[in-house]
């Protein structure tokens, strides 16, 4: 079947098995290999990517379903060479270590902070907390996200920096 | 760049702040990572790459009668299924493992736990391949599984290994440590004995990347490219050359970005041969990757012991002998990942950080139906075992004593003066300081007020507890003398080359799982030759690009290859003295080192950075003799000894008595790591030890029926901490150098999931002292909690 | 990674539309609305529809409307909406007690109230609020709507009242005054499926008497509510005795079986001890109806 969505704000078509999961989708049949999976049972989070803005488990979704829905990943982050604040935030505050739960959680950072500018640390804590890091033990990630939410965009970072060919 | 730990920014630095050498400097690998642009195995696309997913044993023992693979044949996307008969014929069937034992590639005779690999599909696409799996018919006939490891010596019980010839029951080894009678005596004559079975369960290091490979063999020039997720590139492709007699210069390994580690990715896997032998069948790459099923149910678990531990000791408190008895669990195949003269890892470290007139352990090895493994999970080779068990009977002996843990602890620590240490089980402690890392650890707790607040909570009835934990690490495996694994000594090469205009390139055996190498190393050859850290790259995780090692486990890597890349900068750094001299036409002997630079005993203003050097060295700079034309130099280092990393740890929890629901309120961890390279990766490294010890005391586990169905297979049951279980890290350090080591640094990998998980469940037995108890099980879930404040600390699990 | 057995894909535009879908495709066509139950369960291959009939598109079944003597909660609202809503917290906060801890913030962002109450997991908290809110659920089939009581369409573990070729479209939540709620879960780890749960709600007569009141347990081994133990506390004057009586009679109530969560007397003591915290917690809540984020 085709699915026509877009992603990082680019309009793609392509042509599908229904049973495609959304992440396959992004990483295999569009190359946009910075979103990972990590589980088959949607309690890792590592497969975060934002529909719409929000932030949803792209290995639970069909990309057949995700069809007509606005979809950003990490590689649609950046302005050209400008960082999101939260990707700062991660370089600044040892927010990383292995990297590879970090485009999810990074991503649902930037949800929380366009819905809360301020969160507090609980509330960060809970934002994150259908997502496991291995690596990090997440005091490191609350202070990335602090550090983004101090160091607020002083444009519009909707644009985006790859565009799936 | 917002703080500068420890050191004063170098004045010389290009960016004013930031330290050349040691210091906080941001990770040269986040830039990729935060872009989504880190390469891991699953992101490789190779031309014509085909998919293999593997058909795995729903039994735990039974012997297979038949498989049938026509209908997946058929299949229009499937290229080909091996099964274990096809690789019988390959002379593949059997792999050996990193203990001196077998393990079954494909099954051939008999399946031994849930999760074996029992058929092989390759096709077109991962889909098509998963589909295929479901066309495979096998016939299993039921065998009685053998599930509790205490019932596997049984007269009678099934004999799981009859492959194995001469083998007749489920007896792996017996190892000893220390001197048995010596023990038993000053057991005899002790004011106070205490003694507790303690079940250290199994657990699996489950990092978010599960394992993988994808293989390229090129039939032409019969070279085989090997992407692994692997913590152990050069091991792998001597193993390799071994199991699959391709000759190993035909061999590389490539072990791309690795999503965690923590040991899971040591071992060969069945899955990394299949898919060589897919290639090699197929004649186009293969790649296989495990999901998290398959990862929890048949890679590398951790831990599974269970031990008895009794300690001796005055009626003042005095400790005087520490003796155990291990049952440990290898599950069906021994292939636990350790150094061949060490069955039970370093598990002989349980003397801790105490002062002992004797001590003693016996460790039995059994199989059972169960995945195969052993040490894995950040445990620095059994220490974590060793340190649970000996901080768990200090903690049991302060309430037998009624005194106050931490007390307790400080009255029997080695004293400095003692150092180095020689321990009653053979091992020698390089350098420690205890008493200062313990007084630090109180006083960042508060821990006089935490324990009134305590008095006064349990007087109202209420469950709060204070878990004290000191441990001492031993890391950085090892001299060669003592230590190799399957054959291959535990040394590491590292080589650094300067460039003519003053950037260097340095290649390391080792390689990093999220550990930040790529900084910490580059920070090394910062700090000994001040080429600033942006200008130096590091190279790892490439078989063909960097020197022979055996890779990053057991906090190996600053310990090992951290020396080898020191002493080989130290060895460009004399080099270049020479040089200087003939840039400057004086003697070297008449030169003095800046960070950075040579120049002339005293007339500062004359010398020569060691960017003028390199282009001199490159250059047509008349050279003195025996010096050659460039600035590279290469070490293979063998570590004179271990390290010994140590830290005191205090975990503050509060309990819900209505249903045993464990809080972790606070947890203060002082860690000692020798000398500090980079502070923000130390930290890093603590915290996610921290919780994982905080994930092991309170909720990871893998159980199994008596079936021997798995009951963790899935992140569903193998619970794993959220940011809403841990507490905010309360870190601090002291800094006691390894005297042996050439920059003191002692490595850090380790520690705090060494360390945590005594603290964690010495809180929680803390917080029910009201209830009687002295020790509760692992994992001190909400129910078991509640059994241990109804009588029942030691449920069966 | 684990991936689901072919089938085909279909988006339902309207409820009729997918009644239409439901009926031309047959028994082995399913709906799909959040995924978060049916693709994990696809996934493992333990279902194979031939037929997927997306309903994400319908937005009339996406609603949270207030009426004056009920609230009606469209299939599709999602538990991050739930949660979210002032409506929600202010009627009925044993709702937000629950919805706070179903799985994850990231799964309730598509998980849907509908997909829970339609999976009917014996762990799945929304049976249990819904049974002690003494909702009603709308079922739409061919034949037009239906209207049934939680108790008839919760038929069991993973059983209910609605049929293959008919849709969940709404559920109805009856709006009485002097009425506290409250919802309490012990799991594992935040996320984790509950190890057990209590629910309660109080409604109040102007003496200051219990009027009525409803109890439910949570993969406690009890289907429907617990009417023994609620019965104890009607026409009484609340007091933690009272509670306490009651909590006893639900944990006599419940059947809870042994696993990996825990033996079967702790889960009955949970249900003993979450009760008396939830009735406590109504209590306070029918007291003080505006302090609804409390807890």
């Amino acid at each position: 079947m085709q699915v026509t969505m877009t992603v990082n704000g680019t309009e793609v078509t392509r042509d599908v098995e229904p049973r495609l999961l959304l992440v396959h989708f992004l990483r295999e049949t569009l190359g946009l290999t910075g979103t990972h999976w990590g589980c088959d049972t949607s309690n890792c989070g590592t497969c975060v990517v934002l529909v719409d803005g929000e932030p949803v488990k792209s290995c639970t979704a069909l990309a057949a379903m995700t069809a007509g829905h606005e979809v950003r990943t990490v590689e649609g982050m950046a302005t050209g060479a400008t960082l999101d604040p939260v990707q700062q935030g991660f370089m600044e505050e040892h927010g990383l270590q292995c990297g590879f739960c970090t485009p999810g959680m990074m991503l649902t950072a930037r949800a929380l902070l366009d819905r809360n500018p301020n969160p507090d640390e609980t509330e960060i804590r809970e934002a994150i907390s259908g997502q496991i890091c291995r690596c990090t033990g997440y005091a490191t990630i609350v202070r990335s996200v602090q550090w983004a939410a101090a160091h607020p965009a002083t444009e519009s970072n909707a644009a985006s920096e790859e565009v799936p060919a | 760049m917002t703080a500068v730990e420890e050191r004063p920014a170098n004045p010389s630095a290009t960016a004013a702040d930031r330290p050349i050498g040691f210091g906080r400097i941001q990770r040269k690998e986040d830039p990729r990572f935060v872009r989504g642009k880190g390469h891991y195995l699953d992101d490789f696309v190779l031309p014509g790459m085909l998919h293999g997913a593997i058909l795995r044993s729903p039994m735990a023992h039974a012997r297979l009668v038949s498989i049938d693979t026509t209908e997946a044949l058929a299949h229009p996307k499937v290229h080909a299924v091996i099964t274990g008969k096809d690789l019988e014929g390959l002379n593949l069937a059997w792999a050996p493992t990193l203990s001196a034992d077998v393990q079954a590639v494909l099954a051939t005779d008999k399946v031994r736990f849930q999760g074996q690999e029992v058929a092989f599909v390759i096709a077109d696409d991962r889909y098509s391949a998963r589909d295929a799996l479901e066309l495979i018919d096998v016939e299993y006939e039921d065998l009685p599984p053998v599930v509790d490891a205490r019932r596997a010596l049984d007269p009678g019980a099934p004999v799981i290994r009859d492959d194995k010839e001469g083998q007749t029951d489920n007896h792996i080894f017996d190892w000893e440590a220390g001197d048995a009678a010596e023990t038993d005596a000053v057991f005899a004559t002790a004011d106070v004995v205490v003694k507790q079975e303690m079940v250290y369960p199994r657990v699996h290091p489950a990092p978010m990347e599960t394992c993988g490979a994808i293989a390229d063999y090129e039939p032409i020039d019969g070279k085989l490219t090997l992407y692994e997720t692997t913590q152990a590139p050069h091991a792998h492709r001597t193993l390799f050359a071994m199991v699959a007699g391709i000759p190993e210069h035909k061999i590389r390994i490539i072990s791309p970005d690795i999503g965690g580690g923590f040991g899971n990715k040591v071992g060969i896997y069945p899955g990394y041969i299949l898919a060589v032998v897919g290639s090699i069948v197929t004649g186009k790459p293969v790649k296989w990757v495990e999901d998290r099923s398959e990862n929890l149910m048949s890679t590398s678990f951790a831990r599974d012991y269970i031990m008895t531990g009794e300690v001796a000791a005055t009626k003042e408190g005095k400790i005087l002998a520490v003796r155990t008895n291990v049952l440990a669990d290898h599950g069906a195949f021994n292939a636990t990942a350790q150094p061949t003269k060490y069955p039970a890892g370093f598990f002989h470290i349980f003397t801790g950080s105490y002062d002992l007139q004797a001590a003693h352990c016996k460790v039995t090895g059994v199989y059972t139906n169960k995945a195969p493994g052993g040490v894995a999970y950040a445990c620095s080779f059994r220490v974590t075992e060793a340190v649970y068990l000996v901080e768990r009977m200090v903690d049991i002996l302060a309430a037998k004593l009624e005194m106050d843990p931490a007390e307790l602890r400080l009255k029997n620590f080695i004293r400095p003066e003692q150092f180095p240490y020689a321990n009653k089980t053979g091992w020698e402690y390089d350098s420690g300081d205890y008493e200062p890392t313990m007084r630090l650890s109180m006083q960042m707790a508060g821990y006089d007020e935490l324990r009134r607040e305590q008095a006064e909570k349990r007087a109202r009835g209420e469950l709060m507890g204070i878990g004290v934990a000191f441990f001492t690490e031993t890391v950085g495996a090892g001299p060669r003398k003592h230590m190799d694994i399957v054959g291959l000594g535990m040394a590491d090469g590292a080589e650094v080359r300067v460039h003519p205009t003053g950037k260097a390139v340095v290649r390391l055996s080792v390689q990093s799982q999220g550990q930040g190498h790529e900084t910490t190393f580059a920070q090394i050859v910062a700090e000994e030759l001040g080429i600033p850290p942006e200008d130096i790259d590091v190279v790892h995780g490439d078989t063909d690009q960097t020197p022979f090692g055996l890779g990053t486990y057991g906090s190996r890597s600053t310990p090992v290859s951290g020396a080898a890349v020191a002493l080989t900068a130290r060895k460009i750094k004399d080099k270049a003295r020479a040089i200087a001299a003939a840039m400057l036409e004086t003697r070297p002997e008449d030169l003095e080192w800046e960070k950075g630079r040579w120049y002339v005993k005293g007339d500062p203003s004359v010398g020569k950075t060691i960017q003028e050097i390199a282009l001199g060295a490159h250059g047509t700079v008349a050279l003195p003799e025996g010096i050659d034309g460039n600035l590279d130099a290469e070490v293979c280092y063998d570590p004179p000894n271990l390290t010994f990393p140590f830290g005191a740890y205090i975990c503050v929890v509060d309990i819900d008595k209505g249903t045993g629901k464990v809080h972790v309120r606070r947890f203060i961890a002082v860690d000692d790591c020798g000398t500090r390279i980079n502070p923000m990766i130390i930290e890093g490294q603590v915290h996610g030890g921290l919780t994982d010890g905080v994930g092991m005391a309170l909720m990871e586990f893998i159980g199994f029926d008596e079936q021997g169905n798995c009951l963790g297979g899935s992140f569903m049951d193998y619970l794993i901490p959220t940011a809403m279980e841990v507490p905010d890290w309360e870190t601090g350090h002291t800094v006691t150098p390894s005297p042996h080591h050439p920059i003191g640094a002692k490595g850090i990998g380790e520690s705090a999931t060494v360390g945590s998980p005594p603290a964690v469940v010495n809180a929680v037995v803390d917080a029910l002292a009201p209830f009687g108890i002295h020790h509760m099980d692992m994992p001190c879930t909400p129910a078991r909690v509640w059994e241990a404040m109804q009588g029942r600390p030691t449920p069966p699990i | 990674m684990q991936v689901p057995a072919p089938f085909e894909y279909v988006r339902a535009t309207s409820v009729g539309n997918a009644l239409e879908l439901l009926e031309r495709h047959g028994p082995e066509s399913r709906v799909i609305a959040g995924g978060h139950s049916l693709l994990p369960m696809m996934k493992l291959r333990l279902a194979r529809p031939e037929w997927l009939i997306d309903i994400n598109d319908v937005a009339e079944l996406r609603h949270i409307t207030e009426e004056p003597d009920q609230l009606r909660v469209g299939a599709l609202t999602r538990h991050a909406a739930l949660l979210d809503s002032d409506v929600v917290g202010r009627l009925f906060p044993i709702v937000q007690d629950a919805e706070r801890v179903i799985a994850d913030p990231v799964v309730r962002n598509r998980g849907t109230i509908g997909g829970s109450l339609g999976q009917a997991d014996p762990a799945e908290d929304l049976t249990t609020v819904c049974d002690v809110l003494r909702a009603q659920v709308v079922i739409a089939g061919p034949g037009g709507e239906r209207v049934v009581d939680m108790a008839d369409f919760h038929r069991g573990p993973y059983e209910t009242a609605c049929e293959q070729h008919e849709l969940l479209v709404e559920v109805r939540f009856p709006i009485r005054p002097r009425m506290g709620s409250a919802y309490e879960k012990v799991e594992r780890r935040v996320g984790d499926w509950a190890v057990g749960a209590a629910g309660a709600a109080l409604w109040m007569a102007e003496d200051g008497t219990v009027a009525d009141a409803t109890i439910g347990l949570t993969a406690l081994g009890l289907e429907g509510l617990a009417t023994e133990a609620a019965a104890v506390l009607v026409g009484q004057r609340p007091s933690e005795d009272l509670f306490a009586e009651a909590a006893a009679l639900a944990a006599r109530a419940s059947s809870p079986i042994e696993d990996q969560r825990g033996p079967v007397d702790y889960k009955r003591h949970l249900a003993d001890e979450l009760t008396r915290r939830v009735l406590g917690r109504a209590l306070d809540r029918a007291a003080h109806p505006t302090a609804v984020q409390g807890g």
